[in-house]
């Protein structure tokens, strides 16, 4: 039972990742990190059915502070779809010093 | 620190504490004032280095002749160069100090005339009173005034300490009266050079300094003297700096003596090692502990600190460019004082050297080649201060074959009657030239004022100097009953008694029997005294004998030297005409009983007596009656016979001015070029190094691996990085994504892999 919970869990994670790395619109991007936060819940939680209820507690605190983040997240593309008109990643460079 | 060390002293006199302890015969008497003898002429040096800086600082008006005074020092060195003689290279390499005299009085050379010459006579004063003290004292331990710890070093322990001996009361006589008269001399010599106050500071504080050598109770005091000498040495070589040869004079003399000075100290490190002490007394005492081989090595070193100071080969050579100071420094410093500290410096240490024959084999043997080489070099020489500069160096040698064998009194007595009649004889030299100066000065002339071809028949221009400098002449030739003759017979007679029955005799030196070397240095100095006699009797024949050769219009110009320089000029007369009576052999006195017999024999017995002793084996060396008679009938008939040769061969009608003379070939020309010597120094050492230094420290080491390598290589290291991380900073967080998950799945390969 373990073992399909944590091969769910990786089969999520994988797909957040490669996702965040080939996507370019911001929103999907934020879209597929929350879904890599989700498989990491995911195995929290199927773990925890062995070791405790340790895990679970975790899944509290990764969902507070994904909605946090969520929150700041929208917020700052918001703002910069304002400014530039595009949420298209390849076309901000913002960060560069 | 000696200043601090005289301040203290200033501070502190009242209560000195002697370390020989409160029942020296010396204490409580004038000997108390001992720290006041070289006190007086640092004063003077205050003084008047003050007055040489306040007068550049307030050139203003306010003294009578501010005008003169003023245009002088503002213009001084410019004036001094536009009106120096553009003179033509010539053999002696062109450094002719004293022939440009910028006539402009300093507006403080009143007070300067009277502070300068008054602290060397009162120190003298001072110094002769401490003498009658300790002739009634009868003092046979050093008195010791010791006035503060200098420096603590882990077991070191340094005192600034003075000590009063009666080898130093010697020196100091010498110094302060030699000295005084110097001084004396240059108020005429030097009172219209625009740099007067300057002068005299230089020169008081270099009277200061060869005090506190010769009474340093240790050897690291005596070594802040050594370079104080050194430095006020190079400050009055290059004392009209705005002339090149001057001032590279300078530079060579000081640079020549670095490398005697690194001997020396090697040597005060060894000792410091082996006995842990650097007092004289403590080094005395503990001495007779340390290794033959150690003894020599430390004496060996010590002497390469004499070979600097007092110009033996092979680093003599920055004697004769020292003539480029003014010719009163060339006779208190480079012919009467600082020269002869390394004979001093030897007949201190004598503690060492009689337990080192095979150094002092060295010492003689080096003494000699030197007198007899310089001897050589000085019979061709044009320029009467290079004469006298190579017979300098000449008696130098003369006075390390004494020591070197162990007669510490005979060195000592030379060093005096030589600072006698050689002071008597630069002096001279400088009311020569004052005069040629002068005469050339009115007429424009721009020939050579020092070059004896341009002299001749001084004498009936200058009879009193003329008859001050044949005293002095006969003297240095050994003519009895001159002081030369005396210091120079025993010197000579030491030698020969020492060649049997002497630590030094049963010695060999390379292989060497140390007798046979000994007959062979006792020759060499015959030959030297032969031609010392000549090339003398040449210099007086050339420059005041025969036709003049100065020129029609000069001639009427040529006069003697006011009486503050002739003054001098008679006092060292005296001087070096009775200087023999210091220390009249036996053998005279039982002929003809006029004084006292071996006076300085006696006198300085208590601090060499016994080393002088240990060389021969504890008896005093003598030979027997006949034989010394035979000794000094051939030293006589030898210098009569140099004086005759010389008077003979040598006719000054012959002779003609410089500029018309022609070149020398063949041998006079290698003695004329002092053997090339300064060009094989030149090729050998200054240019290896010189392009050593250009083509492998500087543009190696300097230019390429410190500036290029580590200064500029590590600037543009950290460029390159900088500009690696800043390119990597794209801003796309889509690049960053991807490294961030490489670097992930590399973390996650090398821990799942491992």
């Amino acid at each position: 039972m373990l073992a399909e919970a944590l091969a769910l869990s990786a089969a999520l994670f994988t797909i957040g990742v490669v996702g965040v790395l080939i996507r370019r619109n911001a929103i999907i991007i934020f879209m597929c990190v929350e879904l890599m936060l989700n498989a990491v819940n995911l195995s929290f939680v199927a773990l925890s059915r062995y070791y405790g209820a340790d895990g679970q507690v975790f899944v509290f605190f990764v969902m507070t502070v994904a909605a946090a983040e969520a929150a700041v997240g929208l917020a700052i593309i918001i703002s910069i779809f304002r400014h530039r008109q595009t949420v298209n990643l390849q076309n901000i460079n913002l960060m560069r010093g | 620190m000696t200043v601090a060390a005289g301040v203290m002293a200033l501070l502190q006199h009242s209560a000195p504490a002697a370390a020989a302890g409160d029942a020296h015969a010396l204490s409580g008497t004038v000997a108390d004032w001992l720290w006041l003898v070289p006190i007086l002429p640092l004063l003077g040096f205050i003084i008047n280095g003050a007055l040489s800086l306040l007068a550049v600082a307030h050139p203003g008006p306010g003294d009578p002749d501010a005008g003169h005074g003023d245009a002088a020092l503002s213009t001084g060195h410019v004036a001094s160069g536009a009106d120096s003689h553009a003179l033509p290279a010539d053999s002696g390499g062109g450094a002719h100090g004293d022939d440009h005299h910028t006539v402009a009085r300093h507006r403080y050379a009143g007070i300067v005339s009277v502070v300068g010459p008054l602290m060397l006579a009162l120190s003298f004063g001072l110094t002769f009173a401490i003498f009658l003290a300790m002739r009634t004292a009868h003092a046979t331990e050093p008195f010791i005034q010791r006035y503060f710890t200098w420096m603590v070093a882990g077991e070191l322990s340094l005192a600034a300490a003075f000590q009063l001996d009666q080898l130093a009361i010697v020196m100091m006589l010498v110094i302060t009266g030699v000295g005084m008269l110097i001084h004396v001399f240059s108020v005429g010599y030097m009172r219209d050079d625009p740099g007067y106050p300057r002068y005299f500071a230089y020169l008081n504080l270099f009277v200061f300094f060869m005090l506190v050598l010769v009474m340093g109770a240790n050897y690291p005091v005596m070594f802040i003297g050594w370079e104080g000498v050194g430095l006020c040495s190079y400050l009055l070589i290059g004392f009209w700096f705005s002339e090149k040869a001057n001032a590279d004079a300078g530079k060579k003399a000081f640079i020549v003596n670095r490398i005697g000075d690194f001997g020396f100290l090697v040597a005060l490190m060894m000792l410091f090692a082996h006995l842990g002490t650097l007092d004289f007394q403590g080094v005395a005492a503990a001495a007779p502990q340390l290794a033959t081989a150690t003894v020599t090595a430390i004496c060996l070193f010590l002497f390469l600190g004499c070979v600097g100071k007092s110009a033996q080969i092979p680093l003599y050579v920055w004697l004769p460019d020292a003539m480029a100071g003014p010719t009163p420094v060339s006779a208190l410093i480079h012919a009467a004082t600082m020269v002869t500290a390394g004979v001093y410096l030897v007949a201190r240490s004598s503690f060492l050297f009689s337990l080192a024959p095979v150094a002092g084999l060295t010492v003689a043997l080096t003494g000699a080649v030197t007198a007899l080489f310089a001897a050589t070099i000085g019979l061709k020489q044009w320029d009467i201060k290079k004469i006298l500069a190579y017979s300098t160096v000449s008696q130098l040698g003369f006075m390390f074959m004494a020591v070197g064998v162990g007669a510490y009194v005979a060195g000592i007595f030379h060093l005096a009657t030589h600072a006698f009649f050689k002071a008597l004889l630069f002096l001279g030299s400088g009311s020569v030239i004052y005069a040629m100066h002068a005469a050339y000065h009115k007429t424009g002339s721009h020939d050579d004022a020092q070059d004896v071809r341009n002299m001749g028949g001084l004498r009936r221009f200058m009879p009193v100097t003329w008859v001050l400098m044949w005293i002095a002449t006969l003297a240095i030739s050994g003519i009895p009953p001159f002081s030369g003759f005396f210091s120079k017979d025993e010197i000579l007679t030491s030698v020969y008694a020492r060649a049997h029955g002497s630590t030094l005799a049963e010695a060999s030196w390379l292989g060497i029997p140390g007798s046979a070397l000994l007959y062979f240095i006792y020759f060499i100095g015959i030959v030297t005294a032969l031609l010392t006699a000549i090339y003398m009797t040449r210099m007086m024949l050339y420059t005041f004998h025969g036709p003049n050769r100065t020129g029609e219009a000069e001639r009427g110009a040529l006069r003697e030297a006011p009486w503050v320089m002739t003054g001098p000029l008679v006092v060292l007369g005296v001087l070096s005409a009775f200087g023999g009576w210091l220390n009249l052999p036996g053998v005279f006195t039982d002929l003809f009983p006029v004084g006292p017999t071996f006076a300085l024999e006696h006198w300085l017995e208590p601090v060499v007596g016994e080393h002088q002793l240990a060389v021969t084996h504890g008896e005093a060396a003598h030979v027997s009656a006949n034989t010394e008679y035979l000794l000094i009938g051939a030293a006589v008939a030898i210098a009569v016979a140099g004086i005759l040769i010389a008077w003979r061969l040598l006719n000054p009608s012959r002779l003609v001015p410089k500029r018309e003379a022609p070149a020398e070939q063949g041998y006079e020309r290698v003695l004329a070029e002092k053997y090339f010597v300064d060009e094989g120094y030149d090729r050998a050492v200054v240019q290896p190094l010189y392009r050593g230094s250009r083509g492998v420290l500087w543009r190696g080491v300097d230019a390429g691996l410190i500036d290029g390598l580590f200064v500029n290589g590590s600037a543009w290291l950290a460029r390159a990085f900088g500009w690696l991380g800043s390119t990597a900073q794209t801003g796309a967080v889509g690049t960053y994504a991807w490294v961030l998950v490489l670097g992930v799945v590399a973390v996650i390969g090398v821990f799942t892999l491992r």
